[in-house]
């Protein structure tokens, strides 16, 4: 009897450190506030779910971006978000000025694809001159050089973009068609919405097949993992670090064109706050880890639409700020390589 | 204690001040024309030359009491500030000297920069929310020394001036509301840094960020906090009127200080009529405070550890410098000056704002530091200066100068652009080019301390992230 007892313990000598306790009873009260809101207001929680959805998916994109630059340079790449910012304003202009508003399906889907491939080499572009320009110098100083550059080169892409749009958020077109696909709970799937997941999943898909099955993504690989090994191994280092930041920006550029076209407004402060926000994304799911970062997207995403929308026991959209930075530095001092990450000496 | 050097080493002395003699003519023969031609030569001119050039040359470190001299002739200079400013000659481009209005806050962000200088070159930690404790240092200014508590306190007044003695909320004199403001900003440094200091360089960076977000937010929603009708920061309003310094009328009486800063009235010396120049003076002795401070800090034991850290954390480690503790204190010291530079600036602005304390003005006290030189108290000043002065005048300045000579239809020299261009709209983009191009070119910063570029020439070794013991 008494090994049958000891065999039940999940193992002898198990104690759960105090962190992971309080982990698991925080996630426990979040669940049990997020059924009591379901319960209270079913059709409201639909609605904010399919929201956080959507945002999640542009966070994603973005944040893969941050993940694949931190993955090859260890760098956050501070410019990151104001990059996706001047790819939204360049689809405001390119709305406005092409005259998608009202035209037919063909030329508008067509228009939409055009502008998709137009912002993401535009984007792509800006993203690798920011790397030549202001990070290629500083591979061998200390680490804090390319961050303090990076926050430079942020603040020159907003001034950009200010003098660029101007003072006040600038208004996008709102071309995407907002009929309803289907409904559940009385709230209605449209079609708006679906644009966007129908854009980012290929993207991601195809990113992952990129990174996991061709030469350029093995490269990068390579490279991530030892900058001097993969040199010996033939590899040219700065140019899969100038490719690595063609793709983030590539991904940064679409990014913009979904958030422009499904928010219908950009502002100079978009890219410094998204980016942020698509940031603790991928800290969040581990940085440097690609279903990671879109994992760590999706969940802030309904974090910041059920924060913003719930009715019962919620701090209110005031907070959703504050609470997406205090899940940044929780995740960052109790468990840095974040939820898929790995655990390394160096560290994520 | 520190003792002077009473022996002249003559030849030290020559050896020494020999290359500068020629740099100094030199610079001062070019920057004395460019400016006569320009803007025509004047008697102060002449005179900025002369002390320039006085107290560059010789090497005054090697002359008995010579340091103290000269740098005395330098505070002696700043203090008159406010009687010479108005005879002071044009610089091209830039215009007039700074007013003392734009003096006091160049002095206040000087000291900011100081603060910050302590946690970023001193210690070599990235603090990117360093805006956070000047935030607390206002906001504590603002709850001791203002009407706002007026609904749950009636009226408690201790040595405060320039209020009438039945007004409500809390009217605490202003000299003990900045020790206070140092002390709970040190606290709150203390609060924020045990759990984040851990983790190393660009993790720490971003947590950082991440409080000196949170902090304006608090202060944009705090007029309910938890929906309990609590009003602690007065919302986007901000907070004001805020108390001003002053003495008192017991002091004015028997020594003849100012009795409030706002109405500084009659006194026996009548030196103290003007507001501004005692706000000035009185920013003038916290900056030397803060600098005084910070340099016998650096040659401390703690701040030889602090500098062991930067160097090399693990070899710091190694020779038994308590990591946690030692970072701590640099963060305490840090948010120390600039919880004091918060509640200053409060009570001279009058009033505390959320809007003051966003995530660009962080970064504007960090591009003084770097601009300046990571770790030198002298390049931290002359940074913090020049960037504070750009942004409260400088940056009209130059535009009115360039939209004078080179837009519309009546330009001065030739008609380069149509429209006059607003230079001050691109404030930030030429914080980052400063940022960009000082990292890339001369990363030890435009004055640098010897050893600051010594480390950036060397390099240093590639740093964990975080440390697995602790």
């Amino acid at each position: 009897m008494s090994t049958q007892a000891s065999r039940i313990r999940l193992s002898p000598g198990y104690r759960p450190n105090p962190t992971t306790i309080l982990g698991v009873t925080f996630v426990a009260l979040i669940l049990v506030w997020l059924v009591i809101n379901l319960t209270k207001t079913p059709s409201e929680f639909y609605n904010l779910f399919l929201i956080g959805l959507t945002n999640g998916a542009v966070y994603g994109l973005i944040a893969l971006g941050y993940s694949l630059v931190y993955g090859i340079l260890e760098l956050i790449n501070f410019a990151h978000g104001d990059v996706f910012m001047l790819g939204g304003m360049l689809v405001a202009t390119m709305t406005a000025g092409f005259g998608l508003k009202g035209e037919g399906d063909l030329i508008l889907w067509g228009g939409i694809l055009a502008m998709l491939l137009i912002t993401m080499a535009f984007c792509a572009a800006i993203n690798t001159t920011i790397e030549l320009v202001a990070y290629r110098r500083l591979r061998g100083a200390p680490r804090l050089a390319p961050l303090i550059t990076a926050i430079g080169m942020s603040f020159i892409l907003q001034n950009i973009g200010l003098v660029w749009k101007g003072a006040r958020p600038t208004s996008v077109d709102s071309i995407l068609p907002r009929g309803e696909i289907f409904s559940i709970g009385g709230v209605a799937y449209t079609w708006n919405r679906f644009i966007v997941l129908v854009f980012t999943v290929p993207v991601l898909l195809s990113l992952i097949w990129l990174v996991q099955r061709t030469r350029p993504g093995k490269a990068m690989r390579a490279t991530a993992q030892d900058r001097d090994a993969a040199a010996m191994m033939g590899i040219n280092v700065n140019q899969t670090i100038s490719f690595t930041f063609f793709i983030a920006g590539a991904l940064a550029g679409a990014a913009g064109l979904l958030f422009a076209l499904y928010t219908t407004n950009v502002h100079f402060t978009t890219g410094f706050r998204v980016g942020l926000i698509a940031f603790t994304a991928a800290v969040l799911g581990g940085i440097g880890n690609l279903p990671g970062a879109v994992l760590g997207a999706v969940l802030i995403g309904l974090i910041e639409s059920f924060n913003n929308g719930l009715t019962w026991a919620t701090p209110g959209s005031d907070w959703t700020t504050s609470i997406i930075f205090a899940i940044l530095i929780v995740i960052l001092v109790v468990r840095p390589e974040g939820l898929l990450g790995e655990r390394t000496p160096e560290g994520a | 204690m520190w003792r002077p050097d009473l022996t002249f080493d003559r030849e030290a002395f020559i050896r020494e001040s020999r290359p500068r003699l020629v740099k100094g003519l030199i610079a001062a023969a070019v920057g004395f024309l460019v400016i006569a031609v320009l803007s025509g030569p004047t008697l102060t001119l002449l005179l900025a030359a002369i002390v320039g050039l006085a107290l560059y040359i010789p090497a005054w470190d090697r002359v008995p009491y010579g340091k103290v001299l000269s740098v005395g002739t330098v505070i002696v200079l700043v203090v008159l500030y406010p009687y010479y400013q108005q005879n002071m000659f044009e610089v091209p481009i830039f215009g007039g000297f700074p007013s003392v209005d734009t003096a006091v806050t160049m002095l206040i962000f000087i000291m900011m920069a100081l603060g910050l200088n302590i946690v970023v070159g001193y210690a070599g930690l990235l603090d990117l929310g360093y805006v956070a404790f000047y935030a607390v240092g206002a906001y504590t200014a603002a709850w001791f020394a203002s009407p706002h508590f007026s609904e749950s306190i009636k009226s408690f007044h201790f040595g405060a001036v320039g209020v009438n003695e039945g007004s409500g909320g809390i009217h605490i004199s202003i000299w003990i509301v900045l020790i206070v403001a140092a002390i709970f900003t040190a606290v709150i440094g203390v609060i924020i840094g045990l759990p984040t200091l851990r983790l190393r360089g660009d993790y720490l960076a971003i947590v950082t960020l991440g409080f000196g977000e949170i902090m304006p937010q608090v202060a944009l929603n705090g007029d309910n906090l938890f929906n309990t009708g609590f009003n602690l920061t007065n919302g986007p309003q901000g907070i004001n009127p805020i108390d001003p310094p002053g003495f008192g009328k017991t002091l004015e009486g028997a020594v003849g200080l100012p009795e409030s800063y706002l109405a500084p009235g009659d006194n026996a010396l009548g030196l103290f009529g003007n507001s501004l120049e005692l706000y000035f003076w009185t920013a003038l002795v916290l900056v030397l405070f803060t600098a005084f401070c910070s340099l016998r800090l650096r040659d401390s034991r703690l701040g030889r550890a602090w500098i062991a850290i930067r160097e090399d954390e693990t070899a710091a480690a190694a020779m038994g410098v308590p990591l946690m503790r030692t970072k701590t204190w640099a963060y305490a010291a840090g948010a120390f000056f600039g919880g004091i530079a918060g509640a200053y600036y409060a009570s001279f602005k009058s009033g505390t704002f959320p809007a003051d304390f966003y995530f660009n003005i962080s970064v504007f006290i960090l591009c003084m530091v770097i601009l300046g030189g990571m770790g030198n108290i002298w390049g931290v000043i002359v940074g913090g200066g020049f960037l504070a002065y750009l942004n409260q005048e400088g940056l009209g300045n130059i535009g009115a100068w360039l939209n004078e000579r080179f837009a519309t239809d009546n330009a001065e020299w030739v008609r380069v652009w149509g429209e006059p261009i607003d230079v001050p709209l691109y404030q930030f983009g030429i914080f980052g080019v400063i940022l960009v191009l000082v990292m890339l070119f001369k990363p030890e910063g435009l004055i640098p301390s010897a050893r600051r570029k010594a480390e950036f020439e060397e390099g240093v070794s590639d740093e964990p992230l975080y440390d697995v013991t602790k």
